[in-house]
């Protein structure tokens, strides 16, 4: 077989999508195969922790899972962490003002959310001095615990 | 059918419900706390919550959390495995009254049940047979105290009422030692249950653990699927399993199961359930019931090819039992080795990295683990990490693959108890079968020595 042809069959065998090629001629045979890419067996690559979203996040909130915190998209400041799971509400009831704006001055103590939980409206309360600067989730919104809710500076 | 079940626990048996949730089309929750995020079942569930820190108390046990957990994802039923709040009769009526479907029995039936006094009472009036005992919680009087044991034989032992499980246990072989030990028991019992009551019962010597497996729907169909045989135990805690018991007849085991089914129907039993028993000179002596899926749950299923978490959620979602009780047959052998992250003979647990991890495989064969090379075994829960069950025509040819596939598996990084199954696998009296439940403490007790 001469050097030309198997060239050609080099190329043939990298335009095409195949993976090997064998070719007999006669008493001849030549067989290329690629190199094996991306059979790395680590069925652990299917879990690896990467989509730690919850779902219940997902759809709303542009920064919402836990393991994001301290991406770029947030600001500096404190994190105010849901306690419970729950639905996050802004205000006291419905037709209500919100209980803070961002651009606040909050006081330590002050209320911030209400988080519900089985019926019960349980207020979330500030554990610091500051300004709201950023309020991470929607009102109704579902929230996990140890969701981050708010940014106070 | 349920659209959406809340999986209410965590490790191997929330992986199993996921599968089960996943056969039936059903969607599924995932609660977990901030320690277990990484587990598999979490990552392939539908959705996911995180109800609370580490500690189980703030998590798996926070009743407020599992059901807001349900209510946030409107989700239709809660399936709580086994342990946490799997037999609390609390959670499972706050469950109902919040709305949702506790897949298990009515709450009423898991108060009957949890309460061992109340249990043996129950059960004694369907005419199952039980340990000879007090009957009833015991007094402050010594004297009385006194009679009681005389009148049962010593030695006996004192359980609480509150307990099961293993925990709250005392033997007590004469007069001498018996006001204390009341005492003792009763102290540990108001510390561990918050219910000091107390009771006596005969304590017997060389008894084998065998248990009869039960499915009711809510229909008024009850059937049991034979028995296991779970005598190979260390401080009151299974370590191996088998169905069906060996040396036991046909005769017997449709005896005991029939008496099973008819205290079922009494009690308006509901979902999956075991009575438990303690067996010495072919006689069956009641000792408590568990009011939910066990861990030993895969050796029945090998044997008679019934699926019973699936069963549990549809006898929950109110279907009839596919099943009569002519249907169930047992057919092979079926043996399970509880993998636990401990050193296999100081038992001192073992959590950490687990930085290879490689299943058996081959006929016969099944592994239920959430484990995957990788994972992060935490030191928060207790140290099940795995199953391992192996098949055989035979219980010679079962034990063959156990042996096989134990010598196969692979869990680096951390200990786990495969070495003491493997010896144990060799051990004489267990390749005869029938050993009774104090045979491996003593086995352990003589290697120390």
């Amino acid at each position: 077989m001469d050097i030309r042809k198997i060239k050609k069959l080099i190329e043939l065998l990298e335009e095409s999508g195949l993976q090997e090629l064998e070719i007999k001629e006669g008493e001849e045979s030549i067989r290329l195969a690629r190199q094996s890419q991306g059979m790395s067996f680590q069925p652990m690559t299917a879990y690896q922790p990467t989509q730690l979203t919850s779902n219940l996040a997902v759809n709303t909130a542009p920064v919402a899972a836990p393991a994001e915190v301290g991406g770029a998209a947030l600001p500096a400041g404190q994190p105010v962490v849901s306690p419970m799971v729950g639905t996050f509400y802004r205000a006291a009831s419905p037709t209500a003002k919100p209980f803070v704006e961002i651009g606040q001055r909050v006081e330590k103590g002050e209320t911030l959310c209400i988080i519900e939980a089985m019926k019960m409206m349980n207020p979330i309360e500030s554990e610091c001095g500051g300004t709201v600067v950023a309020i991470l989730v929607e009102n109704g919104q579902a929230v996990e615990y140890g969701q981050t809710l708010l940014i106070i500076q | 059918m349920f659209e959406k079940i809340v999986i209410a626990n965590r490790g191997e048996i929330a992986l199993r419900i996921l599968r089960a949730c996943r056969e039936l089309g059903i969607k599924t929750v995932a609660v977990h706390s901030t320690a277990d995020r990484s587990q598999p079942h979490v990552l392939m569930a539908d959705e996911s919550v995180c109800i609370g820190p580490p500690p189980a108390s703030e998590s798996y046990l926070s009743m407020p959390a599992l059901i807001s957990a349900a209510e946030v994802t409107d989700a239709e039923a809660i399936h709580p495995g086994y342990g946490f709040l799997s037999e609390n009769a609390d959670f499972a009526e706050r469950v109902e009254q919040s709305g949702f479907v506790f897949i298990g029995p009515k709450a009423e039936t898991i108060r009957l049940m949890g309460d061992k006094v109340s249990a043996i009472n129950a059960m004694k009036a369907a005419g199952v047979p039980c340990v000879p005992g007090s009957g009833a919680p015991l007094g402050d009087d010594a004297e009385e105290n006194l009679a009681i044991a005389h009148k049962i034989g010593y030695p006996v032992i004192i359980k609480a009422a509150a307990g099961g499980g293993g925990r709250g246990m005392r033997v007590v072989h004469s007069d001498a030692t018996l006001q204390n030990s009341i005492s003792l028991t009763q102290a540990e019992a108001r510390a561990a249950f918050g219910d000091d009551r107390v009771y006596m019962e005969k304590y017997l010597v060389h008894p084998r653990h065998i248990e009869i497996q039960v499915l009711a729907d809510t229909h008024g169909n009850a059937i049991h699927l034979g028995e296991r045989d779970c005598s190979l135990q260390r401080r009151h805690q299974k370590i191996l399993e088998e169905a069906p018991a060996p040396g036991l007849t046909e005769a017997q085991r449709q005896e005991i199961g029939k008496v099973c089914v008819e205290a079922c129907k009494r009690i308006g039993y509901r979902g999956a359930g075991t009575f438990e028993f303690l067996y010495e000179n072919n006689r069956f002596y009641f000792i408590e019931m568990n009011t939910r899926i066990q861990v030993e749950h895969p050796v029945t299923e090998m044997v008679t090819g019934v699926d019973l978490v699936v069963q549990q959620i549809l006898i929950a979602a109110g279907e009839t039992l596919p099943y009569r009780q002519e249907d169930i047959i047992m057919r092979g052998h079926a043996i399970e080795c509880r993998i636990n992250a401990e050193d296999p003979w100081t038992f001192i647990p073992s959590p950490g990295k687990v930085t290879h991890y490689h299943t058996p495989g081959g006929p016969g064969i099944r592994m239920d683990s959430h484990l995957y090379s990788g994972y992060s075994v935490p030191p928060n829960y207790d140290s099940l990490i795995g199953k391992l069950i192996a098949y055989g025509d035979t219980r010679e040819k079962a034990m063959a693959r156990l042996r096989t596939a134990l010598e196969e598996l692979i869990v680096d990084g951390i200990k786990t108890n495969a070495p003491l199954h493997r010896e144990l696998m060799d051990d004489g009296a267990v390749q005869k079968g029938g050993m009774d439940i104090h045979y491996l403490e003593r086995k352990l007790a003589l290697s120390k020595a």
